[in-house]
């Protein structure tokens, strides 16, 4: 009796569908039995096995990206009833139904739920996010530094550029220059390094121009969305900071 | 402007971005090809670190103790020289990596923090929190993103390759491009190289539900070996004891949970039975893959003694204080909470053996070639170093390895070539478009009852049900069967999406034909091997057969196609041809491997290392 009518149980889920970029979307209405153990990509992968809406329709496969399923790739991140966070722990009996699946707003879409994120990787360039190394030749161990300086590191290092903070963002989009809270982030990450140190500055003075630091709102949306609980706004206090600091001294240097 | 040889790198993990930083510093241009932004590669998902003996632990580790548990870790059938080589470079890479950023865990003095690791009775393995891989991939993918902006490498990130192109019908053919296809716009285009390297990973996508991402397929490598290249002891395929079962895969739990004390048990008699610690007194806990696999699935299926009847045996980390776990741990605990709602440090974890990591894999020399001159293999997708059982953390370190030999050696390979890529008629390049582009276009138009997906789950139930961890002939026939029946139900797919961008649909429909061709290769592979030996078990021949089978297993299919692959039926396509070599065991003489008496205990003939640099 019970196991009948917990076989009764079903998943409603809407999804924003769109064939191509610059295609009309529209809505399509899923309706698959439910599981224990569910999540967003599980159930996805029901309806690619067998792509019919809820009133019958054959369709064709929703698309979507998506790789490690471990909250460690960043690939599979949408927006589930209306947050942006990744599919794969998006686990079921935890959200609200009708669940509602849609891509990312603030990149080009690519086709239904994929999105092209490659912007993102841009900001990582004009931060030079990126240890300036002598070359990969084996010549010994690398600078010493403390635990705790390990730990802070390995916590923005986490960053799997996903781009839920840069949804959340009001300041970022297609209409402005801003980099968001990531890319600043990983200056902090950089520059925190012994090594990454001696290049502080031009990663400090990448942030300083016209789409850089001074862009944020400070609505701090993005610390409540992002994934890894990375302290992006802290980033961001830490970088701004240290950039007033840096062009007070360039202030001081030229006037010398 | 004088010409000059550019090389193509497919697959973005560890292997493909240190094979393209090498040959970036050895003066070459690269393109590095990726299914995925390369910063998503399936790299990210090792959790637990990187094996070196740096021997900073006072235990008076060396590479050659690091080097001697690899092999006998792998159970001999790995050619020595190469392996041997790794360990000596291993404490190098790790500290490469740690100048490039990696925020490895650090001792009260600043310096490298080791752990312990299966197979091993040293402190051997660096670790950046519980997610290692993605920390090692990142500080690569930093590197390669500085060589891009300083005009070396050209991404080309959403292509996925679909084959090589050769400079002729000839069985010296040399490697000369690949044609790729955009998984979004659909174009297939071919690109021009000196030489390719494929950084491809593991197939783990065949046996459905794995710990691997759902990019790894294996079609890169299932591809080259059905255009010619040599495949490599396919039957090794790593079975990973500790996972979280999953309705869409299976999570990894990583080693260290087990490194850093972490107790495996089952229920028996109202008390927990510490099974592992009982078989296996001298390494408890850390006995390497295969066997603590072997023993879960003794006590589950032979004993009937699994957690509530179920197939899941207990991982116990709650006797550790919660805050040591959140230090070592935290990401991989955090992974489980997220998916089981359930806190590791108060209840012991859920977990079942899952397919994990493929020994097995393209043929390659010492300089990673492949037997196709100018195509090169690294990481997973390469069978060197593992062979019978992989060590936990040598993976990480064998991409690396892998990519600091190829990236020289193509470079060097480049010096001997008489003509460049762009020089070679335009025909060569235009025909395999051609033929790639026919091969999707039948895809496409492929309009049967079979669904794909549905297609894809059954091969995988069949392989995960009889060539994982225990294997007997007569299921391993019943299987190859079954695999051709599959073949032939391929050609009755219905691609249930017409459309011409992004299609997903036809990208796995063209994947599925080569991953069962690649099935097909493991379980013929275990078929012919009639031992026991690492990974590979048969109770029906349960000991290690040196006299017959300390070899390596060869197939070829033959004839290969030539430049693309056509899709034929079993009895019209190529024969999976199988062949032995010999293993390079020079160095150290293989004795008998046994994980419940120390190492050196169980033969005094470990060779001393008077030939070792």
């Amino acid at each position: 009796m019970q196991d009948s009518k917990r076989n009764e149980r079903t998943v409603e889920l809407h999804i924003r569908r769109q064939e191509k970029p610059g295609a009309e979307p529209r809505w399509e209405i899923f309706q698959l039995q439910w599981r224990p153990n569910l999540n967003v990509i599980a159930v996805l992968m029901d309806i690619r096995a067998n792509p019919v809406t809820a009133d019958g329709k054959a369709t064709t496969p929703p698309a979507w990206d998506c790789a490690c399923l471990e909250e460690v790739c960043g690939a599979c991140t949408m927006i589930i009833n209306g947050v942006p966070r990744q599919a794969c722990t998006a686990l079921i009996d935890k959200l609200e139904q009708p669940l509602r699946l849609e891509p990312m707003s603030k990149f080009p879409v690519l086709r239904d739920l994929m999105v092209d994120r490659s912007r993102m990787f841009e900001h990582l360039k004009t931060v030079k996010a990126w240890i300036n190394m002598d070359g990969t030749h084996d010549i010994g161990p690398g600078p010493r530094y403390s635990q705790s300086l390990a730990l802070e590191r390995y916590k923005l290092s986490e960053c799997m550029t996903c781009g839920c903070c840069l949804e959340a963002c009001p300041q970022y989009g297609p209409h402005s220059k801003f980099i968001g809270p990531q890319a600043i982030s990983q200056v902090r990450l950089f520059n925190s390094h012994p090594s990454g140190a001696m290049s502080a500055a031009t990663r400090l003075e990448a942030v300083m121009g016209p789409g850089g630091i001074t862009d944020c709102g400070d609505a701090q949306n993005c610390v409540k969305v992002c994934p890894k609980s990375i302290p992006l706004t802290e980033s961001i206090g830490v970088v701004s900071q240290k950039t007033t600091l840096h062009a007070f001294k360039k202030l001081l240097w030229f006037g010398s | 402007m004088a010409k000059s040889h550019r090389l193509i790198v497919v697959g973005g993990g560890l292997a493909g971005l240190m094979t393209t930083i090498k040959a970036c510093e050895a003066g070459m241009d690269v393109d590095l090809f990726s299914v995925v932004p390369v910063k998503r590669s399936h790299s990210v998902c090792a959790q637990g670190g990187i094996n070196g003996a740096v021997n900073t632990k006072g235990e008076g580790d060396s590479p050659w103790e690091h080097f001697d548990d690899t092999v006998y870790g792998g159970d001999f059938l790995a050619n020595q020289p190469p392996a041997h080589k790794m360990c000596e470079a291993a404490p190098g890479i790790i500290y490469l990596m740690d100048r490039l950023g990696v925020p490895f865990s650090r001792t009260p003095e600043g310096l490298l923090d080791f752990r312990r690791f299966g197979g091993t009775k040293h402190h051997r393995t660096a670790f950046a929190g519980a997610s290692t891989g993605q920390q090692l991939l990142y500080a690569l993918d930093e590197q390669v993103r500085a060589f891009e902006v300083a005009g070396k490498v050209r991404k080309f990130e959403g292509w996925e390759f679909l084959g090589m192109v050769k400079d002729s019908d000839g069985a010296d053919a040399k490697c000369c491009g690949i044609v790729a296809t955009n998984c979004v716009t659909m174009e297939v285009r071919a690109f021009r190289a000196a030489a390719v390297a494929l950084a491809t990973g593991g197939p783990g996508l065949i046996y459905g539900k794995s710990t691997n991402s759902m990019i790894n397929t294996g079609f890169a490598a299932a591809v080259s070996y059905m255009q010619g290249a040599k495949y490599a002891n396919g039957e090794f395929i790593q079975v990973h004891p500790t996972a979280i079962p999953g309705e869409d895969k299976l999570r990894l739990m990583s080693e260290s949970a087990r490194g850093e004390g972490g107790r495996v048990w089952v229920p028996r008699n109202g008390k927990p039975w510490y099974f592992l610690e009982e078989m296996y007194p001298a390494y408890g806990n850390l006995v390497p893959r295969d066997i603590a696999t072997r023993a879960i699935y003794k006590v589950v299926y032979d004993m009937g003694l699994g957690v509530n009847g179920k197939p899941v045996v207990y991982l116990d980390l709650s006797h550790i204080p919660a805050e040591t776990l959140r230090k070592k741990l935290g990401a991989i605990l955090e992974i489980y909470e997220k998916f089981m709602g359930v806190d590791p440090t108060k209840v012991p974890m859920q977990v079942f053996p899952a397919v994990h990591y493929s020994m097995g894999g393209l043929w390659v020399d010492y300089d990673q070639m492949t037997n196709v001159p100018g195509l090169f293999a690294v990481g997973e997708v390469d069978y060197s170093i593992h062979c019978a059982n992989r060590l936990g953390a040598n993976s990480l370190l064998s991409c690396i390895y892998a990519g600091i030999v190829a990236g020289p050696a193509m470079a060097k390979w480049t010096k001997k070539l008489k003509t460049y890529a762009d020089d070679l008629p335009a025909s060569l390049y235009e025909s395999a478009v051609k033929a790639h582009s026919q091969r999707i276009d039948f895809v496409k138009k492929m309009d049967g009852p079979e669904n794909p997906f549905e297609l894809g789950r059954e091969l995988g139930e069949w392989m995960t049900r009889n060539v994982t961890v225990v294997r007997y002939n007569k299921k391993l026939e019943e299987t190859d069967t079954k695999i051709q029946e599959l073949i032939e139900r391929w050609f009755r797919i219905g691609v249930k999406d017409r459309g011409e961008w992004g299609n997903q649909c036809v990208h796995y429909t063209r994947q599925l034909y080569t991953m069962l061709q690649l099935a097909r290769v493991i379980t013929i592979g275990a078929l012919k091997r009639n031992e026991s030996r690492g990974a590979h078990y048969k109770p029906d021949s349960p000991e290690r057969d040196d006299a017959n089978f300390l070899k390596t297993t060869i197939a070829m299919y033959e004839p290969p196609r030539v430049p693309g692959v056509g899709f034929g039926r079993p009895r019209e396509a190529g024969e999976h041809a199988f062949s032995y070599e010999p293993v390079d065991v020079s160095l150290i003489k293989p004795r008998a491997r046994k994980y419940d008496v120390d190492k050196g205990a169980s033969a005094a003939a470990v060779v001393q290392p008077v030939a070792s640099k």
